[in-house]
């Protein structure tokens, strides 16, 4: 294969240059990653046919002379389907037939992607028009280029599914005119679809990986193999605080197939010829460790936050009116403390990561959801250049936060560094579950008081152990619908590493804050529904005036209609009882009604009614996915999920201590998008925080307890 | 190390190494079928389920030395063209997510429906218990597998 590179006009976004496949190759973009056997061919899934030549307009668009159309997936696939959905914005906007379509996932390249980052459920959101434009461009271009060639007039053409026609009703394929576009002008402004003329967006699209996933085709991190690729599995201090002092290899090293042992600063990596006999060897090796910080205890972090509430905080992360007042003169003041545990994680896919440190480059690949920001840790850690480290992205098995930190990337280059050949390394569940980047433990304290029967004022003050909130969450809901309120966040540190854990914060915030108003409202003696409707009417007015105020007051209000209308909120089912709750994160706004029903003396979760506002729908049956995975990951962890330390040791290392909702436990989730063609919102995470305050609001109906304390199991033993 | 014969997805293979290596390994490993995967290593989430002369195994949990004079059928083989009406089914309902529990699901709802002609939704729940989704696809699973159950 020969290349010959082409100087490529720099002035827009889009760029176009040619490439072809057979004989001569004209560009530079995405040859070396044009992998034909990345193609499965089955029967009943079609697949186009690979062509001969690639056309390569942009970082994201090929097409090849036989009308095939190779999109780039520019960012990281965790299982929010984006592989599919960001490829469909594309195709939509150039007119072609998703049939057509094959799809490539990019390696980092920022020059070419901007922000390749899975995390925030902002892929859709964030690059919406940047996909719509690269379309839309490639297509004017494609029009024009028809027009040369028949000399005629651009605006006199139609296209249908990548067919240009003209007048006379001759036709050109984009295959056959895509060579054409290689120098030309780059359009300026083009225009974009009307919305209503959608034909990909808005329809069911199977997942791109569906066939490779359903016959086991290596498609994740875990399955990389490389030439000459070696395995490692690390052992970690057990308790946080320790240090490593000794260690003994001597039984280790006689293991069948292992290779080396070696120690990289705290840690000890076994080397093997594969992974087993690198697992074996790890429980033999006879390690000291001593203290080298307090070995803290979940007891403990429990009176630490307590006295965090008690004390507050001097600086209010938003105060709007005199919350004390309003409580000094109210008619009553309620006022409840919640309270969640860590989390792990808990991907299926454990940690792993491949690294080939060499002199002249570092080549990595696997699953993570942050590539930039991983390669500059690669780099830091092996004191080489960001320029030098390529990142290659596979499939992840789930990423919840956990893969946004790229350590077991920076543990892989150590090694690989440190032995000279690339190297595979693979947490255990016991590594993945115990040296986390957990959800840290929190305790919320939420005070509002009541004046002739109206909500005067608000107060929520949020313990966390080592960190804090994000930014925008004070002005979430109800700011701005209270005219007293206030936000305070206190921490303590701690030497238990912490991280993003899907929907961070408001995953248990959503629980405590959409439980508080259930209670309140039943204090107020009003409809839990309406006293959500009233006070987002009142919130109106300041929404208006404060851009600092996250939600749509009005948005919300018809999402939680939607749900109480499809949940049959305030119509009497026998047996049935249900809870309520509303929670807008992610730039999405989200209500849901839970059903609880007894079953043989014991409440049991049946059914869970999602309404949800996330803008104009991408892919239907994947995005309902999305909601009803996020319900069950929202409900289980609510339910079961708990996790503590004992003199720095994490309670549970696998899924025999770590409860995980299972099949019998799952609810059924009914979804229901309110359809208001605006741009889309996120929609891996917004579904989740919600879900908890709505079978807990259920629960309370059911059984008369109200919860407070995550898992519901532990304060509730009938839960179990 | 001593050299396994055994048969997996209906070919003769062999292998040289230790008698406790979970077929687990031995299939990702040495064989270079990835599709079986690894979630847990204890026998609680399912991710690593084979079929061992048609039954549902936990592969983390089969030794090498245990399997001889057994077929081994793995995701790679459950049929030659995705035509197996579990996987039809999986395709129908696009059940996954991440899609990383995904064979383990498939394997357990095939065996599980070679048995059971005619289950109840109770069944299903019951029977796909053991596989742990942590993406939650769980209503898509239960979905698919009723919808394989007719097509069996
Ligand atoms: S890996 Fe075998 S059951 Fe989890
Ligand atoms: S689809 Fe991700 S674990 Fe099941």
């Amino acid at each position: 294969m020969s290349t010959i590179n082409k100087q490529l006009k720099r002035r827009s976004f889009l760029k176009a240059s040619a490439a072809a496949g057979g004989g001569v190759v004209i560009g530079f973009t995405f040859l070396a990653s044009c992998k034909q056997e990345k193609v499965f061919n089955y029967a009943d899934l079609p697949t186009p046919s690979m062509p001969d030549n690639w056309t390569t307009m942009s970082g994201y668009i090929k097409i090849g002379e036989n009308g095939t159309i190779s999109i780039m997936n520019p960012n990281p696939e965790i299982g929010q389907n984006v592989k599919t959905s960001m490829p469909m914005i594309i195709a939509e906007e150039l007119d072609c037939d998703w049939d057509d379509v094959i799809v490539e996932q990019a390696p980092l390249d920022t020059e070419k992607y901007k922000r390749q980052v899975a995390g925030g459920s902002q892929s859709i959101r964030h690059d919406w028009d940047l996909l719509r434009k690269t379309g839309a461009t490639a297509k004017a271009m494609l029009i024009s280029a028809a027009a040369k060639r028949w000399d005629v007039d651009p605006t006199t053409l139609t296209v249908n599914s990548g067919v240009i026609t003209n007048g006379k009703g001759e036709t050109l394929g984009y295959g056959d005119v895509a060579a054409d576009i290689i120098d030309m002008e780059l359009p300026e402004d083009v225009p974009l679809k009307d919305p209503k003329d959608f034909k990909i967006i808005g329809k069911n699209t199977s997942n791109v990986d569906l066939k490779g996933i359903l016959t086991g085709q290596p498609l994740f991190g875990i399955d990389t193999k490389e030439e000459g690729m070696v395995y490692a599995s690390m052992i970690r201090p057990p308790a946080f605080g320790q240090k490593l002092v000794t260690y003994d290899d001597q039984a280790a090293k006689s293991v069948n197939g292992v290779l080396d042992v070696v120690q990289i600063d705290n840690k000890i990596a076994v080397i093997a010829k594969s992974n087993w006999p690198a697992i074996k060897a790890k429980k033999l090796i006879v390690a000291t460790w001593e203290e080298e910080s307090e070995l803290e205890n979940s007891i403990g972090h429990n009176s630490d936050m307590d006295e965090l509430l008690a004390q507050g905080s001097e600086e209010p992360r938003r105060k709007d009116g005199d919350v004390e007042k309003a409580f000094a003169e109210a008619d009553e003041v309620l006022e409840r403390v919640y309270e969640a545990p860590y989390l792990p994680h808990n991907c299926l896919e454990p940690m792993n990561y491949f690294a080939d440190v060499r002199e002249d480059k570092i080549y990595t690949k696997g699953p993570i959801q942050t590539p930039q920001w991983t390669q500059s840790r690669i780099a830091g850690v092996t004191g080489r250049e960001a320029s030098e480290v390529s990142v290659d992205l596979t499939r992840m098995g789930g990423g919840f936060g956990r893969r946004l930190y790229g350590d077991f990337a920076e543990e892989a280059a150590q090694i690989s560094q440190a032995i000279g050949k690339p190297v595979q390394l693979l947490f255990t569940r016991e590594d993945d579950m115990t040296a986390g980047t957990f959800r840290p433990a929190s305790k919320y304290k939420i005070a509002a008081s009541i004046k002739e029967g109206k909500v005067t004022g608000y107060k929520l003050t949020e313990a966390c152990m080592s960190a804090n909130m994000y930014g925008l969450i004070p002005n979430f809901f109800p700011a701005g619908a209270i005219p007293n309120y206030q936000v305070e966040t206190v921490n303590k540190e701690s030497n238990i590493t912490i991280g993003a854990w899907r929907a961070p914060y408001t995953n248990f915030l959503g629980f405590a804050e959409q439980s508080f108003f259930d209670e309140l409202a039943d204090l107020m003696k009003v409809d839990a529904v309406q006293l959500r409707l009233d006070l987002l009417e009142d919130a109106k007015g300041p929404a208006e005036e404060d851009d600092r105020i996250e939600y749509s007051p009005a948005r919300m209000q018809e999402t939680i209609k939607l749900a109480a209308e499809k949940g049959g909120w305030g119509v009497d089912e026998p047996g049935v009882y249900k809870g309520f709750s509303a929670y807008y994160s992610h730039n999405t706004h989200v209500a849901e009604v839970a059903n609880v029903i007894m079953k043989d003396g014991t409440p049991v979760v049946d059914k869970v009614i999602c309404a949800i506002d996330c803008g104009i729908v991408v892919n239907p049956i994947a995005a309902k996915n999305q909601v009803e995975g996020g319900v069950v990951d929202g409900i289980g962890h609510a339910m079961y999920g708990d996790f503590t330390f004992e003199n720095g040791k994490p309670s549970a290392a696998n899924f025999d201590k770590f409860r995980l909702i299972r099949s019998m436990e799952a609810p059924k989730v009914e979804v229901h998008f309110v359809d208001n063609g605006l741009n889309p919102t996120g929609l891996g995470e917004p579904s989740l925080p919600p879900a908890g305050g709505a079978i807990a609001n259920a629960l309370h109906k059911a059984t008369g307890e109200r919860l407070y304390k995550q898992p519901f199991i532990n304060q509730n033993e009938l839960l179990g | 190390m001593a050299a396994f014969n055994i048969n997996v997805n209906g070919t003769n293979r062999s292998v040289d190494v230790d008698a406790d290596t979970p077929i687990l390994w031995v299939l990702r490993d040495e064989l270079n079928l990835v599709g079986t995967k690894y979630g847990c290593g204890i026998a609680q989430c399912g991710a690593c389920t084979v079929h061992l002369d048609g039954t549902a195994v936990r592969a983390c949990q089969v030794r090498i030395s245990d399997v001889s004079n057994k077929k081994i059928t793995t995701i790679e083989g459950l049929s030659d063209d995705l035509h197996h009406p579990v996987q039809q089914a999986w395709i129908e309902h696009d059940v996954p997510q991440c899609g990383y529990c995904q064979a383990g699901q498939i394997m357990t709802a095939a065996a599980f429906l070679k048995e059971n002609k005619a289950p109840s939704d109770q069944d299903i729940k019951e029977a796909m218990n053991g596989n742990i989704c942590r993406c939650g696809t769980y209503n898509r699973i239960q979905a698919a597998v009723k919808t394989a159950a007719k097509n069996m």
